[in-house]
């Protein structure tokens, strides 16, 4: 069954994928940050048909798995008439993973401008702050710090959902694994080790999320997030 | 008496279906001090938010200084009025919330100075010279580089003030600013209204529910009932002499 001679050959074949695993979620999340501020701009936009359809879209595209999302960008585009176009595997996993958690982060961005309370936009009216500075200066800064421990475990949840880009064969880790399998008829080592990178990796990052969480709320409201501490609540 | 600053002309205002203010006709002097009493859900917030640029109204005119407020003039017709143009008007008018709405991510002394410098253009450094001044005189000068959230509500409030004071408006409007407050900590803030009212010479308008405070610095008393002005006049004409049975009946409540 298990073999540890054949998990030491099976590292350093594996790892060879993580550069391509870190790759594609470092690029997909960009790509997914960028995006997210498309819905919210169309989601602000003031008329009720838009909103409808853009609120059913999101809903559509978080609705259906994101593998079926992959094969259909991979697989089913190229060959549609006149709109079809073919995409290499890297292309369609950023822009198909992408798009499918920029619904999610849009409303992220939406739930941090909302949290910002009504007060806020009418002390900054009252002391006649222009359109551009009232975002700048009063509700952004309020807004991002509490979206940032989300955004990080969406990052997260993201570096474990690549992976899936194996079945468009993007040679990440699971690929790399997949294939070291094909190669001996045995899976078990080289899995392991897909498991174990990205425990590796992801916990600490969850760790570091955290701190960052805890930093960006002490810097105005160093009493509040103390006390959610001390009752073992998450500040969020 | 020289021209009014504000002035309201058979102004309305209805939210959905509830008509709020049926009427008003008001005249705000400069350096008047006016106080608006009247039971709650008589639109007396109503009618300083409309000033403020929060609340349009249904209908009438504000003018403020001679501009009207919510109309603009476009190619020889009235037109409502833009940004830009509210913009330029408001910046005469300061107020200070019921609920203070400090901005949590400044320090106090940030939130004095934001303004006059992002949005006046001033120099930083009188900007900030002026604001510990400000801070200094409602009693804060120790804490300008705390956070509004390591302030009680009375000190939020006077922050609050200061940092609409700094903005050196010719009207303050003030939101029953103690209202939000812990009884013990009422006094403090309105010595400093006090303080204002009998230092500065800029109109102030307050909505309140502190009766014999009101009608202590008030030149005008204002009794709103049921969305119109129901009497006006010095506060002596107002307690002592008026007819008006709603007016004396929700005095007695407050003065027993």
């Amino acid at each position: 069954m298990w073999s540890w001679d054949r998990f030491n050959e099976a590292f350093p074949h594996v790892l060879q994928g993580l550069t391509m695993t870190v790759w594609v979620t470092l690029l997909t999340f960009l790509f997914a940050l960028i995006f997210g501020f498309v819905w919210l701009f169309l989601r602000r936009i003031p008329l009720r048909p838009l909103n409808w359809t853009v609120t059913w879209i999101m809903e559509f595209i978080r609705s259906t798995p994101p593998i079926i999302q992959l094969f259909f960008m991979y697989l089913a585009w190229p060959v549609l008439p006149y709109i079809g176009v073919t995409l290499s595997p890297i292309t369609c996993a950023v822009i198909g993973l992408g798009i499918h958690f920029s619904t999610y982060i849009g409303e992220i961005y939406r739930s941090g401008i909302e949290s910002v309370g009504k007060g806020q936009w009418e002390a900054a009216t009252a002391l006649n702050f222009s359109l551009i500075d009232k975002w700048r200066r009063i509700i952004l800064p309020q807004a991002i710090p509490p979206t940032i421990p989300m955004l990080g475990n969406y990052f997260i949840i993201l570096f474990k959902e690549v992976p899936i880009a194996a079945t468009i064969s993007v040679q990440g880790i699971l690929y790399m694994a997949n294939t070291f399998g094909a190669r001996n008829w045995a899976y078990i080592e080289a899995l392991t080790i897909v498991g174990i990178i990205l425990l590796a990796l992801s916990y600490p990052s969850a760790v570091l999320i955290r701190k960052l969480e805890v930093k960006m709320n002490t810097r105005f409201d160093k009493n509040a997030v103390i006390k959610k501490i001390e009752k073992g609540v998450r500040p969020s | 008496m020289t021209e009014p600053i504000v002035r309201y002309q058979d102004v309305h205002k209805s939210f959905g279906d509830i008509n709020v203010l049926k009427g008003i006709d008001l005249d705000i002097f400069p350096a008047e001090k006016v106080a608006i009493i009247g039971p709650s859900g008589s639109g007396k917030t109503t009618i300083i938010r409309m000033l403020m640029t929060l609340e349009e109204p249904s209908s009438g005119d504000i003018i403020v200084d001679g501009t009207n407020l919510w109309k603009m003039k476009k190619n020889g017709t009235m037109v409502e009025a833009n940004e830009k143009h509210l913009r330029s008007v408001r910046g005469d008018i300061g107020m200070v919330f019921q609920h203070f709405n400090l901005f949590p991510h400044m320090t106090i002394l940030e939130n004095c100075m934001t303004a006059p410098i992002h949005v006046k253009g001033e120099d930083k450094q009188e900007v900030e010279e002026r604001s510990i001044q400000m801070l200094e005189r409602v009693g804060l000068g120790d804490k300008i580089h705390n956070y509004p959230s390591q302030l009680s509500g009375g000190q939020k409030q006077r922050v609050a003030m200061a940092r609409a004071l700094v903005m050196r408006p010719k009207i303050m409007l003030f939101d029953e600013v103690t209202s939000a407050l812990d009884p013990e900590l009422v006094g403090e803030v309105l010595e400093v209204i006090r303080d204002i009212a009998e230092n500065d010479d800029m109109a102030m308008v307050l909505v309140t529910h502190e009766m014999d405070f009101a009608l202590d610095i008030a030149d005008k008393v204002l009794f709103l009932d049921e969305g119109v002005i129901a009497e006006q006049g010095s506060a002596t004409d107002v307690i002592e002499h008026s007819q008006n049975e709603r007016l004396r009946e929700f005095l007695s409540r407050f003065r027993g």
